[in-house]
């Protein structure tokens, strides 16, 4: 489902030139949600470089990230990698019939306590 | 001192201890809150897309709302505070998204970021100040060992949010000593509790959340404190080691100041 993403597409959306990445690895070192990731910050921006759009596409990786900006933040060449990861994430679920949740999943996510902020938060994060 | 407040969805249902708390504390002060008529809410994640206009239309709505009045617009909600933040900023310097929400809009005069966002602990260091804030004590929260939780969203992009040193901020630990009580430092206190991932993977959001409080335990603390509706839901539902009680900012700064729910 994901064939029809191009490069070009992540690099508009996204703003970012992966070019710029020295490879430090920083980006992955300060993420938060490390260990849950199959492909890493410093992954998903040399694998942009090289093209390798669709493994990152089919990836749960991209519903993985916090977008806490710890990795933009500590990034010392200002490559913003969480914006990549949003890209991607956007680019998949822009797709016809690709919403990662749906309003009619939330219902059995409640709880008392849920803020609004929670299920505002997923709606734009996880469908279009 | 007058302000033009955005309180956002939350701060109307789950968190209205937040709003209340900041709104009679506020009044205390001396500080005026202008409630933006029909607001919409922010959409509590920042598009971070650089083609996303829709989703900032709202953040600009209210921008310019506060800019018609010629006042600065107030945030309580850090998710808010975030959001209006960033999207002002584009607004500022993106003039691609500029035109493009200002043609969607079509406002009586074009919006262009000028309206200053400031957050309600800005507002207390800034405008008011701490030793003002001090001096309105009049119940020292002393004896308690308070933890500030900063989280993500109020310190990070620095560049944008300029709130305080993103990596060894100090705001609310300032603001728990005006308020009485002994600020307590910890390692994960600017770091993500993965309050907006808790929906799809209530695992994942259990470890930080763990992480986070064990090492606000471990330092002493007897509460935990935060600005946002979502960490305040995350920090209390999802921690399985240990339990702190959590509270808004506002809440302890409204009892330091002797108001009576």
């Amino acid at each position: 489902m994901s064939g029809n993403i191009c490069t070009e597409d992540i690099l508009r959306i996204s703003g970012v030139n992966p070019r710029k990445c020295m490879q430090c690895g920083k980006c992955s070192g300060t993420c938060p949600n490390f260990d849950e990731m199959e492909y890493h910050p410093h992954q998903f921006v040399s694998m942009v470089r090289k093209g390798q759009i669709d493994k990152l596409a089919a990836s749960k990786s991209i519903y993985k990230c916090l977008s806490c900006f710890a990795c933009v933040e500590r990034c010392p060449r200002n490559v913003e990698p969480a914006k990549l990861i949003e890209a991607v994430r956007l680019a998949v679920i822009r797709q016809q019939g690709m919403d990662y949740m749906r309003p009619d999943d939330i219902p059995a996510l409640l709880d008392d306590k849920l803020p609004q902020q929670a299920i505002v938060s997923a709606m734009r994060k996880y469908r279009k | 001192m007058k302000f033009s407040y955005y309180p956002g969805c939350t701060l109307k249902t789950k968190a209205k201890e937040l709003d209340a708390a900041g709104r009679k504390a506020a009044a205390a002060l001396g500080v005026e809150l202008e409630e933006i008529e029909n607001w919409q809410c922010c959409g509590a994640v920042y598009p971070q897309a650089t083609d996303e206009i829709a989703t900032r239309l709202s953040s600009v709505r209210a921008l310019s709302a506060a800019e018609e009045k010629g006042q600065e617009l107030l945030t309580l909600c850090s998710a808010c505070h975030h959001v209006i933040k960033r999207v002002n900023e584009d607004m500022r310097t993106n003039a691609d998204i500029r035109l493009r929400a200002n043609n969607y809009l079509a406002l009586e005069k074009p919006y262009t970021g000028a309206t200053n966002v400031i957050h309600y602990l800005e507002m207390l260091r800034d405008r008011v100040g701490f030793d003002n804030v001090k001096a309105a004590v009049k119940n020292p929260l002393k004896g308690r060992k308070i933890a500030a939780y900063y989280g993500c969203l109020l310190l990070r992009p620095s560049k944008v949010m300029a709130m305080d040193d993103p990596e060894n901020p100090s705001i609310l630990e300032d603001f728990i000593k005006a308020i009485g009580a002994t600020p307590v430092i910890y390692s994960q206190r600017n770091e993500c509790c993965g309050g907006y991932i808790a929906l799809d993977d209530k695992a994942a959001a259990q470890k930080r959340v763990d992480a986070i409080i064990s090492g606000a335990v471990a330092a002493g603390a007897d509460t935990i404190v935060t600005a946002c509706p979502l960490c305040m839901y995350n920090l209390d539902a999802n921690a399985t080691k240990h339990v702190l009680p959590v509270q808004y900012f506002t809440s302890l700064l409204a009892e330091a100041l002797g108001i009576v729910e």
